[in-house]
């Protein structure tokens, strides 16, 4: 090949390559690069939505305002209550799901199908079912007083209304990270097992000192997972509460939060500020998980 | 096969115990939508509806007017999100597996960059860019911003780096161009990956709540999630009918898990979620 026929090629293999880019180029260029260049630049400033959009540089005050806010206070501590039940639960739950699945039983195909019905099914659809369920006379209230044990207002009492958002996602999400448990659990080799039979291990030691520290980075993986969905959470409070995260601010959430900023109280630049805050313990966490799990795997 | 063990009925009730934990709430669903208004008002626990009726479904449809208006918005976004990602991020996913291009690196971490960017931080600022673009309350307006996704970029991208080279060089020895060779003879035997991108996007796009609230104020243009909350909150208390339209906007995602099962299962283990 000459040198001119070379530099046509590669000019033309440049060419069809960036219409290979095209679409994904101009979409993360308008909706991804945009959108985060934009953040950043407006949570410094007061944004006007009403009518046409007007903007006013307001330096921090955005920053500071949130830590005077009050219901910024109450989010947080709705997500940190919301964290040291849901993620412990759902994460010994999905565990205890996989071992007993990865265990030679017959059937457990259909069982994991049965198990992942949830995961399938919309947001909206499985918090309007479980304010049917929570409903005062409802099937949950029923079950309760058959069992002789005190009915609640599943969804008009501050003290037990998160509790309800709690179970149904501890339900909902379970499954999912019982799939990811159960594909650890193909990765560990027989042989360690084989050995331990060697040496005498009951099937109890081997789980305790085999398939737990095997399964020491998964475990780290969906307790992350669980914490960026508990800051994550939006939808089953905004429908559980008609938007309002009530009843008096129990099912306030940190997104919910954002929302009402954004467009009940037309507030943008204030909510763009919060947004950040979001993204940074988000990306913290995220990065984390990903240098962590990384290293576990050089290892 | 291994000998029975006095441990195989305890795991066995334990699988059943859960099972039905995981059945009830959607068989108490189902049978709400097939009880009149006055058997739900009695409060009473039998699964099995007293005066059965199919009234509810036949009631959605007719009092709430917006009702199939709804049910066709999610059709045509959720099919036209799915079809323009799996065009797109597959497109971008052998470019990045298979081209040599300058800013070929760029894009590459711009893509692993945007893996762990959650959709809520950049959703404000989209809504600001699409009322500027005057693309509120349309279709395209949602359809656009989510029609790539930088996880199946990723995922096409680790398909295409295995994919057998020998085929694109025959191809090219038969004159195709790179485009040709990428559309007749790469992507129709990516079929695994692309089932596993169908059943998440079309999935995420079915299901999805924040999005579609932030872009669509006007009820004839909300998706079926939107319709449902919507819905909830004018007929209160008229549980058969929310249960009806829950039943309604539940089947296809059954249909798609039903029928892509096998797919989904190993795309989670790809993924790590949703």
């Amino acid at each position: 090949m000459t040198r001119a026929m070379q530099v046509k090629k590669s000019t033309q293999e440049t060419l069809t390559s960036y219409g290979f880019m095209a679409p994904t180029i101009v979409i993360a260029g308008v909706f991804l690069i945009l959108p985060i260049v934009s953040a950043i630049v407006l949570s410094f400033y007061k944004v006007q939505l009403l009518g046409e959009l007007s903007f006013q540089f307001i330096g921090l005050r955005n920053f500071v305002r949130m830590l005077e806010d009050e219901r910024v206070w109450i989010a947080l501590r709705n997500t940190m209550s919301y964290v040291a039940v849901v993620v412990p639960t759902q994460t010994i739950l999905a565990l205890t799901l996989a071992l007993i699945l990865n265990s030679q039983l017959k059937g457990k195909q259909l069982f994991r199908v049965i198990f992942f019905l949830p995961t399938v099914t919309s947001s909206a659809v499985l918090t309007l079912i479980f304010m049917w369920i929570y409903n005062s006379n409802g099937l949950l209230n029923a079950g309760l007083s058959f069992f002789g044990l005190p009915t609640q207002n599943w969804l008009g009492d501050p003290a037990v209304a998160l509790q309800g958002i709690m179970m149904m996602n501890i339900w909902s999400t379970a499954p999912l990270f019982m799939v990811i448990y159960l594909a650890a659990l193909q990765d560990i080799p027989e042989s360690l097992y084989e050995a331990a039979a060697i040496d005498g291990a009951n099937r109890w030691e081997k789980l305790l000192h085999i398939t737990l520290p095997f399964l020491q980075p998964v475990t780290f993986f969906v307790v992350v997972m669980g914490l960026i969905g508990a800051f994550q959470l939006f939808d089953q409070s905004y429908i559980f509460s008609a938007g309002t995260g009530g009843p008096n601010n129990s099912t306030l959430t940190i997104v919910l939060l954002i929302y009402q900023y954004a467009f009940r109280n037309l507030d943008m630049g204030y909510a763009l500020a919060l947004t950040l805050m979001l993204a940074v313990v988000l990306m913290t966490a995220t990065l984390m998980q990903r240098l962590l799990f990384r290293e576990q795997q050089l290892d | 096969m291994k000998s029975w063990r006095w441990s195989t009925p305890v795991l066995y009730l334990l699988l059943i115990g859960y099972a039905l934990v995981t059945i009830v709430p959607f068989a108490w669903a189902l049978s709400a939508s097939f009880k009149p208004l006055s058997e739900i008002a009695a409060g009473g626990v039998n699964l099995i509806p007293q005066a059965f009726t199919l009234a509810n479904y036949q009631t959605i449809f007719t009092q709430e007017p917006l009702f199939s208006r709804w049910l066709l918005n999610s059709a045509i976004v959720a099919l036209f999100v799915t079809l323009l990602n799996l065009l797109f991020n597959s497109m971008a996913g052998y470019a990045l597996a298979r081209l040599q291009f300058p800013g070929k690196t760029v894009w590459f971490l711009i893509i692993l960059a945007a893996l762990m960017i959650p959709g809520q931080i950049t959703l404000l600022p989209k809504f600001l860019i699409l009322k500027s673009l005057g693309w509120l309350n349309t279709y395209h307006g949602l359809i656009l911003p989510t029609a790539i996704n930088a996880t199946f970029i990723f995922m096409m991208r680790q398909f295409f780096l295995n994919f057998p080279k020998e085929l694109e060089e025959a191809a090219a020895l038969d004159g195709l161009g790179r485009m040709e060779t990428f559309f007749r003879v790469v992507l129709p035997l990516a079929k695994p990956a692309l089932a596993t991108q169908t059943i998440f996007v079309f999935m995420g796009a079915w299901n999805e709540f924040l999005l579609p609230l932030v872009i669509m104020a006007d009820p004839a243009m909300f998706t079926l999630p939107l319709g449902l909350n919507a819905f909830k909150g004018q007929y209160i208390s008229y549980w058969n009918y929310i249960m009806a339209a829950s039943m309604i906007f539940t089947l296809p995602a059954l249909a798609i898990y039903a029928f892509f099962n096998r797919y989904f299962i190993q795309g989670i283990t790809f993924t790590g979620g949703k």
